[in-house]
């Protein structure tokens, strides 16, 4: 029975006339892209990973019989197995014919490899959604043709952008069942590209799916669809940038002091911003102290230079106190010092998160205690910032934290390696929050005045400054205060 | 100190691979870093080979700061042991080997007690024995989220109860790339390096950085039978074979190595990396297909790692 049913999918796959070859084995010339799908069970989402992994042949043979097996041998109309029961690996899941957590998916095409983050759509999973966004480059939306953008379009458009991402694709799936209407396609694309703008997300493609049928997924659905004249999501996704995201000077934040036997003293680490070449002049922080990069050590070779991402062991050409945890940084570029900044949190534990209490926070290699106050919390329905003292699980908000010794960090825009962070409970030991790291918080930092000057410039993120404008006080002010580029 | 450089004159590795190799050497570190008594479980397959040169390059020029554990069936393969003990002694490798005694004691092999329980007691319950022996609080394994549908969920932290369950539902969340290395006396982690792998990424990094595997991996004219639609080795003088069922000598490599009778192995030509590679690429069957153990029952996977199975 089960090699029958294995040599049926074997025919739908060999009839499948414009199938890809299986991606060819020679070197790939790109890191592999990761990327987010978001949406619901009923926008698709499980049919639309399925339909990718089934055109790239990513699924094989014994696994689809695994499918058939599990599902009754049912098919769908198109022959096809039920992708969901693949994708929903746990039992629970499987029960329920829920998505409860971030699956990872591996397909690759003869261009480039993929990882996508498979995350669940409820709100109840906003934190899943966040913890598989944190490494993405690109997120891919999904709405149903019929339905257009929905409150949880706009949710989980915020939620990727929030994380970091700059590259939006939605998929307008289910365009079968619209006809084809191509009006209504570019109605739903139109309102998404105002939507992804007001998030300061520009690199916006929409595409009109159907991921049961096939179209426009790696195949082109030209026949139904001739006036679509852009790309597949499969192109788009070929020719995705990968976000580097780093605009600072060198970091290797160090993980391990390597003493192997006399007279060697390396610094392990990944390098997480900028690069480096023996000769260069660094520091040493929190405790400030310089020294030059004498050599560049890893397995194959001594290097004469070392980029962001590269695992290596850095030897400095004078003995200096280095420790886990510390971060040796560009002399000319470097990291901010301090012991309070404000970032923005997602709170991913049951009990939120609690002011005052006193966390563990880990940002590369470096674990310290932190205190922290939530100042605001994010209505996802509406994009406001409201003013909150707690923030609930799967609330997004911003955070002003305290710490008891030196912090060293970059902004989270500038870096998202040294700008990311992560809090423990210090009594269940779990994460409980991911961070975001906005600027650095100091006395005068915020509030600068100039002598003898009738006023003083206050700097807020963009999207603060309309619920400033709300308070009493600045109602009462209105007049006094100016607002630049108004 | 000298420090030797073993890639001299070898390309470099292509983007994609390097960036997996980077990821794993991070993970390597800071599992050392964090971790009181960390060790490396070690089955001598392809994976772990990766493994372990990947574990070589993170802290070189030291040697490795944990050591290797080898659970021992009784059943594996003999060129499996003979190149354990060779890889170990090349790298100078402080290698464990732990074999479950209540199994020697009431003689459970594959044959008498079943796939199912055969591998609870000699594999599972092995390890969980040989993990607190050692008061491991770190156990690193060559798993791959492409392998198997529960493992996709898996973390590269995957945090075990002091009972060496993993409880899925309740998995820590796992951001960017730093990782929560905190956890309570007689806990721990089994951490995964080789997470992001595919198959393809594993064959493709053994042949650009010319790692070498147990030539079980390559063609040659074995001994097999056909049983429940795999093809079983049969060469070993303890194999039991059922009535009608003939021994025939074929060209077979393996895709994976479990325990003698309850891996498949595949008809091949393939001897030779190169050619090993060229099949994979028009390959339609996952390489999991040759494990009897996934096929026990629905969930199989999934069962086995919340009993405590790696």
């Amino acid at each position: 029975m089960q090699s029958q049913s294995v040599s049926r999918i074997g025919e739908t796959l060999d009839s499948s006339e414009d199938a890809l070859p299986r991606p060819e084995i020679a070197g790939r010339q790109a890191r592999p892209l990761r990327f987010i799908t978001c949406g619901s069970v009923d926008d698709g989402k499980s049919t639309l990973i399925g339909r990718l992994l089934w055109d790239t042949k990513a699924i094989m043979e014994d696994q689809a019989a695994t499918l058939e097996r599990q599902s009754t041998g049912q098919h769908n109309e198109l022959g096809l197995p039920d992708f969901a029961l693949l994708l929903d690996g746990l039992q629970a899941e499987r029960e329920q014919g829920i998505t409860i957590d971030v699956a990872y998916r591996y397909f690759s095409t003869g261009r480039r490899s993929f990882i996508v983050a498979d995350t669940p759509g409820h709100v109840q999973y906003t934190r899943n959604m966040a913890t598989g966004a944190s490494t993405a480059d690109l997120a891919v939306l999904l709405v149903d043709a019929r339905a257009g953008l929905l409150e949880q379009t706009r949710r989980h458009a915020t939620i990727a952008s929030l994380m970091g991402i700059r590259q939006f694709v939605l998929a307008v799936n289910k365009i079968d069942l619209s006809n084809y209407d191509e009006a209504g396609f570019e109605a739903i694309a139109r309102e998404f590209r105002e939507l992804a703008l007001s998030l300061g997300v520009r690199q916006v493609t929409a595409i009109p799916v159907s991921a049961l049928k096939g179209e426009n997924i790696v195949r082109r659905g030209d026949e139904q669809m001739p006036w679509y004249d852009g790309p597949t999501l499969v192109e788009v996704l070929e020719k995705a940038t990968q976000r580097t995201g780093q605009t600072t000077g060198f970091r290797l934040p160090v993980q391990r002091v390597s003493r192997p036997g006399e007279g060697f003293r390396g610094y392990q680490g990944t390098v997480a911003g900028g690069s480096i070449k023996p000769g260069d002049s660094v520091v040493v922080l929190p405790s400030g102290v310089e020294a030059n990069v004498k050599a560049i050590v890893t397995y194959d070779l001594v290097r004469n230079a070392a980029v962001s991402g590269d695992a290596i062991t850095l030897v400095l050409d004078r003995p200096v106190d280095v420790a886990r945890g510390d971060m040796i940084a560009a002399i000319d570029q470097r990291p901010q010092v301090g012991r309070g900044y404000s970032a923005r949190l997602v709170a991913l534990s049951p009990d939120g998160i609690v002011p005052g209490k006193r966390y563990w926070l880990k940002a590369g290699a470096r674990r310290q205690r932190v205190t922290v106050r939530p100042v605001t919390v994010l209505d996802l329905a509406t994009g406001k910032w409201e003013d909150a003292t707690t923030l609930p699980v799967n609330g997004i908000g911003q955070a002003e934290l305290d710490f008891e010794e030196a912090a060293i960090f970059d902004s989270y825009e500038s870096n998202r390696e040294t700008g990311a962070f992560i809090l423990i409970d210090p009594d269940s030991l779990n994460t409980v929050a991911g961070g975001m790291i906005d600027r650095k918080r100091a006395p005068g930092d915020r509030l600068r005045t100039l002598p003898g000057a009738d006023h003083a410039s206050i700097t807020l993120p963009a999207r603060l400054v309309e619920a400033f404008l709300n308070t009493d006080f600045a109602k009462a002010h209105r007049g006094e205060i100016r607002i630049e580029g108004e | 100190m000298d420090v030797i450089e073993h890639g001299r004159g070898k390309p470099p590795l292509d983007p994609h691979l390097k960036a997996l190799e980077n990821e794993a050497i991070h993970i390597f570190r800071e599992v050392a870093a964090e971790f009181e008594r960390p060790v490396m479980l070690y089955s001598i397959g392809k994976d772990s080979s990766v493994l372990l040169h990947l574990a070589l390059k993170a802290f070189h020029p030291g040697k490795l700061p944990f050591p290797l554990l080898h659970i021992d069936t009784g059943w594996k393969f003999s060129e499996m042991i003979t190149f354990r003990d060779r890889v170990a002694a090349r790298h100078g490798l402080d290698l464990i080997t732990h074999t479950n005694p209540d199994g020697l004691r009431d003689h459970v092999t594959p044959f008498s007690h079943g796939s199912a329980r055969y591998t609870d007691i000699m594999k599972t319950q092995a390890l969980k024995q040989a993990l607190d022996l050692g008061r491991y609080d770190a156990a690193f394994g060559g798993a791959r989220r492409d392998e198997e549908a529960s493992r996709a969920k898996e973390r590269i932290y995957s945090f075990r109860t002091p009972d060496h369950a993993w409880d899925p539902r309740n998995q820590r969340p796992e951001l960017w790339s730093i990782y929560n290395g905190m956890i309570h006396s007689g806990e721990s982690v089994r951490a995964f390096p080789l997470s992001n792998w595919t198959e393809v990424d594993i064959w493709r990094y053994i042949q650009a950085e010319g790692i070498e595997l147990v030539p079980l991996y390559f063609a040659q004219r074995r001994k097999v039978v056909e049983r429940d639609g795999m093809l079983v080795a049969a060469d070993d003088p303890r194999m039991q074979l059922l009535p009608e069922e003939q021994v025939r000598e074929e060209m077979v490599r393996f895709r994976t190595l479990g325990c003698i009778p309850l891996t498949g192995a595949v008809r091949s030509q393939a001897t030779t990396l190169d050619q090993v590679i060229a099949e994979l690429e028009i390959a339609t069957v996952s390489e999991r297909q040759g494990r009897a153990i996934d096929r026990d029952q629905s969930g199989s996977m999934e069962k086995k790692k919340r009993e405590g199975y790696f």
